[in-house]
């Protein structure tokens, strides 16, 4: 990390308890190969309750390789991965199963499901993860999170039948329904015109402050990188180069980082 | 090299081997665990019972008729010519409608879960569902793999009665015989060691359909390519399965009842 830890200062103020930042995920040395190729060489950050991370690097650089090592979807090979101070490398598949219902996933092209109506989408998670049985409680929550993502018009269609934006909006409000703690996007505006992408971006941000979540956000987008940030991570070949605010790292030395900054917005 | 080749070949395979049994433990763990999906199992029944009727009814019925007008010559060269029905329900209900619906139902139905669960892991679904807490192998496999258990055997025996009828008419052709007459002598050619074999071993074949679809599907690479391989494979394999299946299943009947 040539940059880390010079530019530690977040846009937002983070919740403290008992004066002293809470994290949420704490990840120190993490190592992930896949065959020959090294993909995370030595990850190491801390994500404090209420933050928003956004992770830059070029494609193919271990970036969602790390969200997902955080949910337990991939082992990582070597390091500590502590989630709510529970190791995630060494959890038992119950345990990870109710960790992973404080953790929202929405992933890069939404990932309805596509033989569901959008209603039927959202009623998911919350008849089989929060084994919810009182039809009329589950329908109030339905249209509250399709309301708070402004697509309460769209409850009887089809994923087929909504565009690339909408489909990100309702995987949005599915993870949402939940009340996860912790929310991790993959490339949340990838794909999606100038408006859309600045609209999902405002949409994290209001979600974020509404729902007191922390988040770790993937992204290639300057944009959203722009609005959603408190503090930038950028990775490349499998370590994080540089640490800090996106006004910070916009007047970075390094030229990596720079690349980043100087495309067009 | 070559024997490195080899060595990572046997490997692989192994490795295959390894990942059946271990989506099998999950599969069978997750059958007595609580939450059984009723309504996606119900889904299910209608998609694979339901929609697979009309196909396996006329393949039957053909079965039925052609097995009649090919073996009707050298019945009659042998003066057997009333051999006819208890020949057709013999061969129908112990090996032709058993084997016929199994293999319509690798190429119709293991082919869709394939393919259906093939482009859900490519789109990230299934990733969703397990991320979100929930259980995929409960949702999409138990269901799934009880379904095709289940409606198989329903499959084959109305198949079995649709191909005897099939015999029925393609017997009018030449000789005149009531239908009474007809199923009656069809049912006295059968017994127990025909029908409890016959039916056990679809449940098998119904088995060995919708696991090695689901197996197909659920361990597809991402990729669109990946789910046209999905489900290609999983007609291919579940169509070697059924006859590996079958051979067994006929060693030990004849064992069994044949003796």
């Amino acid at each position: 990390m040539k940059e880390a830890n010079e530019h530690t200062q977040v846009k937002k103020e983070v919740p403290a308890q008992n004066g002293k930042e809470e994290v949420v995920i704490h990840a120190k040395g993490i190592k992930k190969s896949f065959g020959k190729k090294k993909v995370l060489k030595n990850i190491s950050f801390d994500l404090k309750k209420g933050e928003n991370i956004v992770v830059l690097g070029k494609s193919g650089q271990g970036k969602s390789v790390t969200i997902q090592c955080v949910v337990g979807m991939l082992q990582p090979d070597g390091g500590t991965l502590e989630v709510f101070g529970e190791d995630v490398t060494t959890m038992a598949d119950d345990d990870l199963k109710q960790l992973r219902m404080k953790i929202g996933f929405l992933f890069q092209g939404g990932a309805l499901y596509d033989s569901m109506t959008v209603r039927d989408n959202l009623e998911f998670p919350l008849t089989r993860v929060l084994k919810l049985k009182d039809q009329k409680e589950i329908d109030k929550k339905v249209e509250g999170v399709l309301d708070a993502v402004g697509l309460l018009d769209a409850i009887d269609k089809m994923p087929s039948d909504l565009s690339g934006g909408m489909r990100k909006r309702v995987g949005l409000a599915r993870t949402l329904i939940v009340n996860p703690e912790i929310m991790l996007y993959d490339e949340p505006t990838t794909g999606l015109d100038p408006i859309t992408s600045r609209e999902i971006s405002e949409l994290i941000n209001r979600l974020q402050r509404k729902y007191e979540i922390s988040s770790i956000i993937i992204t290639h987008d300057m944009e959203c990188a722009r609005i959603t940030a408190d503090r930038i991570l950028v990775m490349d070949e499998g370590e994080y180069i540089a640490e800090g605010s996106y006004k910070e790292l916009e007047k970075s030395d390094n030229e990596m980082v720079r690349s980043f900054f100087n495309e067009p917005a | 090299m070559k024997a490195q080749q080899e060595l990572s070949g046997w490997r692989k395979w192994l490795e295959g081997i390894g990942d059946y049994v271990v989506f099998f433990t999950r599969f069978f763990r997750n059958i007595f665990t609580g939450g059984f999906e009723w309504s996606e199992f119900v889904r299910q029944c209608y998609e694979i019972g339901y929609r697979s009727m009309m196909l396996v009814g006329i393949t039957s019925f053909i079965m039925g008729l052609v097995l009649i007008l090919q073996l009707r010559p050298s019945l009659v060269d042998l003066g057997a010519e009333s051999m006819l029905p208890k020949t057709l329900a013999v061969a129908l209900i112990r090996e032709i409608g058993p084997v016929i619906t199994a293999i319509i139902c690798a190429g119709k139905i293991a082919s869709s879960i394939g393919a259906e669960l093939g482009s859900m892991k490519v789109t990230e679904q299934i990733d969703a569902m397990e991320v979100s807490g929930a259980n995929p192998i409960q949702y999409l496999v138990v269901t799934r793999v009880l379904a095709t258990s289940i409606m198989i055997p329903l499959l084959t025996i109305i198949g079995d009665a649709i191909g005897l009828f099939g015999g029925f008419l393609a017997l009018n052709f030449t000789d005149k015989i009531s239908f009474s007459l007809y199923f009656n002598k069809c049912i006295a050619s059968l017994d127990f060691s025909d029908l409890l074999p016959a039916v056990v071993k679809t449940v098998l074949f119904g088995f060995a359909v919708g696991f090695v679809g689901c197996y197909k599907g659920y361990h597809s690479d991402k990729g669109t390519e990946s789910v046209g391989t999905a489900a290609n494979s999983a007609v291919v394999t579940a169509s070697l399965w059924i006859f590996i299946i079958d051979a067994i299943a006929v060693q030990i009947t004849s064992l069994l009842f044949y003796k």
